[in-house]
């Protein structure tokens, strides 16, 4: 037998990785960036109003609509789950949010200024918070497949909004109706969008519970093996259920953003935002496979599309032209990934 | 004295009976080497030891006291730690945080247990000196071969003071050299009175490795004694059936 003390030695086949080969330059989020980089210095020569003050604040604030509940998706995506509930989330969320302000209201209980949107606002998040408990609870415990339970709340969830407000929707209304839209609609020194900010929170919350922290090794191993997580003594039913509630917090949480800049919770609200939040998390390197997957990613992902977007509109291109892009760089992204992850092997 | 004992334990899935009333015991420092077909029930014993599977009867005692194992924490907790047979490794996680997976290293950081990257590396990077492995632990267990990856799944059971490591098929999906390698280990782990149940298809394995030999057949015990006593030929008939018991 080998006496193994000479074991150590003689590995010279073995280099070291290169700085471009490990990290985030090794993902495809960072791919995708260079892509936007590109795509923006394009956009400045298509027209010049792109690169103006007001049309990035007008950018800022329109991913930000959509960058929370991506993040949520995100890390739903990453344990290998998806949901496609958080459209509909978004839209029964902003709508209990509209009634309760103004149910309280009409109840004559306004106890001190704020007090109606701050219960309104909690009772939204509230929806959300339930919405993921059942999404979780079902997958996690019940063992259900995550597209088909969350196919089901998508319309569950859609029919409850229609049912709460007999399908013509709900306004925020009453006392605190002009704070409400100043915290989800304001700007910053009429600037910089407050749901900007919120993102920025949101997003540098989850990296640090995604790399610092034991639950965000855990959310990272049940997407890469879960059976291995089980066998390691990780909860993995637990932090399903987890995901999927932050996943419906965050949806529920742009729902309400987004009803405070339309002014109104229309009850068609945020209708097939799901599968553009789930191309924003996809294309900013969240893998359908689970394991792989991050906050900048994430965000990278959606301020591509509102690039997209806003950059046709201004250079007076169709915009239908703007979903035939948007699923070309899906296609696109995934396949540099695919070609990269195929070279090295 | 036994550090862990096997008291008529059986096993059944629904009309399945995986274990038939198995009896047997392991001491400090001792290697038993379990064989039998498959479907002969050596992972459903591994698995009822590590805290995977709950007996349906009999009795589990443990440095002399009876005891229960509700799930794999409380296998490590006792000091059982299992190198499962397809590993258990996450393919998108480094080498490290596999190593730690289920108990990381924390700062408490106020509210915070932020991850102690550097101790955790350093730990990793320790044990793999340990196991004369060259596997680096910042590195993907994705981009691993099959010999690191099985140096990743060992390392993990020498994290905590283990009393008892068993080994589900560890050579099955290595090379000639690295079975070497992994037979060596399980000599040092014997030498520092650590006791390690090894269950191999391989009979060399068994042979070179192991003090005694357990052969399991249909989910009994059909075998069970020093491996000065057996010969591959007995217990390949054992296995087989050839032979009923011995």
């Amino acid at each position: 037998m080998a006496s193994g003390n000479d074991f150590a030695t003689g590995f010279t086949n073995v280099g070291r990785t290169r700085f471009w080969q490990r990290g985030f330059l090794a993902t495809q989020s960072a791919y995708v960036l260079a892509a936007l980089i590109v795509l923006i210095f394009i956009m400045s020569l298509l027209s010049e109003n792109f690169l103006t003050a007001g049309n990035i604040s007008n950018i800022t604030r329109n991913f930000s609509f959509i960058a929370v509940a991506t993040l949520g998706m995100t890390l739903v995506i990453i344990t290998g789950g998806i949901d496609l509930s958080v459209g509909s989330t978004m839209a029964l969320s902003a709508t209990i949010t509209a009634l309760v302000m103004g149910g309280l209201v009409a109840a004559g209980f306004t106890p001190f200024p704020g007090a109606t949107m701050i219960l309104a606002i909690l009772a939204g998040l509230g929806t959300g918070f339930a919405v993921g408990l059942f999404n979780g609870f079902a997958i996690a415990k019940l063992k259900l497949a995550p597209f088909v339970t969350t196919l089901g709340t998508l319309s569950i969830v859609r029919g409850l909004t229609y049912v709460a407000t007999y399908g013509r929707g709900a306004y925020p209304s009453g006392p605190d109706k002009d704070f409400f839209i100043a915290v989800t609609a304001g700007r910053l020194f009429d600037l910089v969008p407050v749901s900007f900010l919120y993102l920025l929170v949101a997003a540098v919350a989850m990296y640090v519970a995604l790399h610092h922290t034991a639950w965000g090794r855990h959310v990272f191993a049940i997407g890469g093996n879960e059976a291995a997580g089980r066998l390691t003594g990780v909860n993995v039913d637990r932090v399903k259920i987890q995901v999927y509630v932050l996943s419906g917090l965050a949806a529920a949480f742009n729902g309400i953003i987004i009803s405070g800049w339309l002014g109104s919770a229309p009850a068609n609200l945020a209708q097939a935002y799901e599968l553009t939040i789930i191309a924003a998390a996809v294309i900013g390197g969240a893998n359908l496979a689970g394991g792989v997957g991050g906050a900048a990613g994430a965000i990278i992902g959606c301020v591509l599309i509102e690039v997209i977007r806003n950059g046709l509109v201004l250079a007076r291109v169709d915009p239908y032209w703007q979903q035939t892009l948007v699923g070309c760089i899906i296609v696109a992204a995934v396949l540099v990934d695919r070609v990269r992850s195929a070279r090295s092997g | 004295m036994a550090l862990l004992e096997l008291k008529s334990i059986s096993k059944h899935f629904g009309a399945i009976q995986a274990l038939n009333s198995v009896s047997f015991s392991i001491a400090p420092g001792e290697v038993v080497g379990l064989m039998g077909d498959n479907g002969a029930g050596k992972s459903t014993l591994v698995k009822i030891i590590s805290g995977i599977y709950h007996p349906s009867s009999g009795e589990l005692r443990y440095e002399d006291k009876a005891i229960s194992i509700p799930n794999p924490g409380a296998a490590r907790a006792l000091g059982i730690e299992t190198v499962h047979q397809d590993l258990a490794l996450a393919n998108n996680l480094t080498a490290t945080a596999n190593i730690f997976l289920g108990r990381e290293l924390k700062h408490k950081f106020g509210p915070l247990r932020l991850l102690r990257h550097n101790a955790m590396r350093a730990r990793a990077n320790e044990l793999f000196n340990e196991l004369k492995s060259e596997t680096r632990a910042d590195d993907l267990v994705k981009d691993m071969s099959g010999g690191q990856r099985q140096a990743v799944a060992i390392a993990r059971t020498r994290l905590a003071d283990a009393k008892l490591i068993l080994m589900d098929e560890p050579t099955a999906a290595i090379s000639v050299r690295q079975v070497a390698e992994v037979l060596g280990l399980i000599h040092r782990l014997r030498d520092a009175g650590i006791a390690v149940m090894l269950i191999s298809h391989r009979m060399p394995d068994v042979f070179t490795a192991c003090d005694r030999v357990v052969v399991m057949r249909r989910g009994s015990k059909v075998a069970d004694k020093p491996i000065a006593d057996s010969s591959p030929e007995e217990v390949t008939a054992l296995i087989t059936g050839a032979k009923e018991a011995a």
